[in-house]
């Protein structure tokens, strides 16, 4: 039962440019197309707000106000990798505040950051809901729990090299089908 | 042939149930035939994940704590040997339904209704779900009764909301049937906003169709036929397992036109939150779905008059509508048996904090807290000292560890000063401050404010910035009245529960701890030794390697020591930034 995802009720995936096709003055499709945007390019683009104001009437200044207000909307682009750390009560009691500053000091950016090589953005999330095994992170999907300074460490600099060495063989292909 | 079973909701994946299940499959795959595999949802026992299942018949085996090596042994000997490997039994039942295993006495304390699909049947075949006797009950309310029948024996049934409030379900559901509207709707609450709580999204991910046919029988007892899922984003499975659940819904006619011939359209849709705390409170839940900044709305006029664009609305939590259709199977007077008198049933708990089985458990109403954290919850990590439960989340407060026999149900737990919240229930030790604890809902529901409210926007930082004062030792005298008075100005000033509630986890811990806050203030002094500016900083000679790390962390030079020998911090220099316990590789520094 592995998870296959992307699927919706309708049963089929449905990709921004669809959804913005399909929109037929439904009231209350705008959350979901900034969400749609948003999975689409990573974060919400000015051209999606212009687009999404255009096809559904909404002024461009209250699209924006929407995506201000809901902390799931982002206006910059995000590193390659995810990290969420969970900020929720029982990770909050069993430090969690530590595992926050272990990763800004690792990564040397600050919760909301994006490392300059455009790898890592680090976020704060209010529970991911696996408090038994506080405390926790999510890097992109996967969960990693009963972490402590040192653990912590030790998987982000795994995760580094691991990452770094992708970006390098791609660039590596790259530049051999170029050439 | 054996059913060999693995525990799939989040808290197993997380502790790396996809690896056992693929090394499970390629097992299959080698040895076609010898085994049945499928997945489940969460059994509750979230502390011993992943979990794996072996059944045959009425006879169930499960193994806690099975890495892909551990899974090879249980092949080798249980499925093909027959021979069980009891060291890692943490449950079993043999033919007879007699229990046994490490963790019996945590499954057996537990009394099933909500959560009774969840870890025993795959959430993502309603053909297992109807065999556990699912849409018996939709069956039933569209054939064979009326709607204000329906309405009665929700009534009867005693069933008060699980969403935090309490308010009763049957009563709701009446007022949204009394209206008249070409239109209504039915909406599930699946916006689980307490940091800490668990509970909706298990029963999301572990049984999804229990939270359909509620809202489907609800639907048909108050006239509507279209309903909203508003289900928090952070909760991506249960999204996919909802919308799994409702195609296959859709394809055997439980969701659409005309409902098993009974002339009842009904049918669906998810709506997914987008990060925002107050959501949860319904009116703004339904601003969000309406694709608007979520902000509450004045009421009356309620709900079940205008609410969801307008229509009348019944709004239920997950917990309250995955109760119906156990209700309608079993009936009103079944389910009234459990509990206490005012509240009636079971309530779902999500244990988490420092306590030794996090998880989920489910138990009648009226249970003590005693009971909760020690027979279900096997008592205190690290066996150190109980100090207090935190229950409601950031609308909520502690209840101390003098008053853990109060019973847990609509009644009791208000007198106390905290709240029934959602059912999240977060263990505290001796080193957990309650000041810091304080400021950190604070500074949650402070970030959350809509900022619709003056006192809710503005009074919530000021108490924010009085607490985080306390906590860095530099409170003053009249502080803790200060927050006492803004306190009670928030929760009369507020529009919607969320600034009505804000000041709780202040207010609660001032009046059971008021001796630590003064230990703060007038003394400079953290009693659970937590507070990173009150403390001294050591580093653990056993730990210690010297490899000089910290001392190259630390700003002020307060450490000093030679390579490859023990460090140490001269607390007379050190500022308290922590710098050096995020930088050591060894986890060598602790706080005193
Ligand atoms: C700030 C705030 C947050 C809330 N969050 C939730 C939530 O996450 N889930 C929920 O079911 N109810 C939440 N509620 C309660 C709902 O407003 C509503 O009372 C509830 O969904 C009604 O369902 P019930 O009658 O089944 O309990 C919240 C209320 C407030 C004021
Ligand atoms: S509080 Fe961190 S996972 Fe729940």
């Amino acid at each position: 039962m592995p998870v296959k995802g992307g699927i919706t009720t309708s049963g089929r995936e449905e990709t921004f440019s669809y959804r913005l096709w399909r929109y037929d003055g439904a009231p209350g499709e705008l959350i979901p197309l900034l969400q749609s945007a948003q999975n689409h390019f990573g974060y919400v683009p000015r051209k999606a707000i212009n687009y999404i104001a255009g096809v559904t009437g909404i002024p461009e200044s209250e699209v924006y106000g929407v995506i201000t207000f809901y902390s799931q909307f982002r206006l910059r682009p995000m590193g390659k990798h995810v990290i969420r750390a969970c900020a929720g009560t029982a990770c909050h009691v069993s430090g969690s505040k530590v595992i926050i500053e272990t990763i800004e000091d690792e990564l040397g950016i600050e919760v909301g950051g994006t490392t300059d090589d455009g790898l890592f953005t680090l976020n704060t999330v209010a529970c991911i809901g696996c408090c038994s095994l506080a405390p926790v992170i999510m890097i992109n999907d996967e969960t990693h729990g009963n972490l402590t300074p040192a653990s912590l460490r030790k998987l982000l600099r795994a995760f580094r090299r691991k990452a770094k060495l992708s970006v390098s063989k791609a660039a590596g292909r790259d530049a051999a089908a170029a050439g | 042939m054996k059913k060999v079973i693995v525990g799939m909701g989040t808290c197993g994946l997380s502790a790396g149930a996809q690896s056992t299940y693929d090394r499970l499959s390629e097992l299959l795959s080698e040895n076609a035939g010898s085994f049945e595999l499928s997945g489940t949802g969460c059994i509750g026992m979230c502390y011993r994940e992943p979990l794996v299942e072996i059944r045959e018949g009425d006879e169930r085996t499960i193994y806690g704590g099975v890495t892909p090596e551990l899974v090879e042994e249980i092949f080798e000997k249980d499925v093909r040997g027959g021979k069980r490997l009891d060291e890692h039994i943490v449950y079993s039942l043999d033919g007879k339904g007699e229990p046994s295993g490490s963790e019996a006495e945590f499954l057996n304390s537990q009394t099933r209704i909500v959560l009774r699909n969840c870890g025993t049947i795959d959430p993502e075949s309603i053909d297992e779900y109807e065999a556990a006797g699912g849409y018996r009950s939709v069956r039933k309310a569209l054939l064979e009764m009326t709607p204000e029948g329906i309405v009665e024996e929700v009534k009867e049934s005693g069933l008060r909301g699980r969403g935090g409030a309490g308010f009763p379900t049957g009563l709701k559901w009446s007022f949204a049937a009394s209206y008249d509207s070409d239109t209504k709707y039915v909406v599930c609450n699946a916006d689980e906003g307490d940091p800490g709580a668990f509970m909706d999204r298990s029963v999301l991910e572990g049984d999804p169709h229990s939270v359909l046919e509620g809202m489907i029988i609800c639907g048909r007892a108050i006239g509507a036929s279209f309903g909203y899922i508003y289900c928090r984003a952070e909760y991506p499975m249960a999204i996919h397992r909802l919308d799994l659940a409702i195609i296959a819904a859709r394809e055997k006619g439980y969701l659409g036109k005309d409902i098993l011939g009974s002339g009842f359209d009904f049918d669906l849709k998810i709506k997914q939150g987008a990060g925002a705390f107050v959501c949860g409170e319904e009116t703004a839940l339904f601003a969000s779905i309406e694709g608007q900044r979520g902000m509450p709305r004045i009421r009356p006029p309620f709900p079940a008059e205008k609410g969801l664009w307008q229509k009348p609305t019944n709004n239920n939590n997950v917990e309250t509508f995955a109760n119906i259709p156990w209700i309608i199977d079993q009936g009103a007077s079944a389910y009234a048996a459990y509990g206490t008198e005012k509240s009636r049933g079971t309530k779902v708990f999500a244990l988490a904090g420092k306590v030794v089985h996090g998880g989920l458990a489910e138990v009648p109403m009226g249970t003590s807290i005693h009971d909760l954290v020690f027979k279900i919850g096997g008592g205190i990590k690290k066996g150190r000292k109980f100090k207090a439960v935190q229950m409601g989340g950031p609308s909520g407060g502690c209840i101390p560890d003098s008053l853990s026999d109060t019973p847990v149900d609509f009644e009791s737990i208000p007198a106390t000063g905290a709240i029934m919240g959602s059912g999240g229930m977060v263990v505290l030790d001796d080193t957990t401050c309650m000041v810091e604890m304080a400021r950190f809902f604070l500074e949650f529901t402070q970030n959350e404010s809509c900022g619709k409210c003056t006192f809710c926007r503005i009074g919530t930082l000021r108490m924010l910035e009085i607490l985080t004062r306390i906590t860095k030792g530099e409170g003053r005298e009249g502080d803790i009245e200060k927050l006492t008075e803004l306190g009670e100005r928030i929760k009369e000033a507020s529009l919607c529960g969320l600034g009505q509630t804000a000041p709780n986890p202040a207010l609660s811990t001032i009046r059971f701890y008021r001796d630590e806050y003064e230990a703060h203030i007038n003394s400079q002094k953290c009693p659970a030794g937590a507070c990173d500016a009150l403390v001294d900083f050591h580093i653990d000679a056993e730990k210690c390697t010297g490899c000089t790390l910290c001392a190259k962390n630390c700003p002020v030079d307060a450490i000093s020591g030679e390579v490859k020998k023990l460090h140490v911090i001269d607390n007379s220099i050190c500022v308290r930034c922590a710098k050096c316990v995020s930088s050591c590789n060894f986890d060598a520094i602790y706080k005193s």
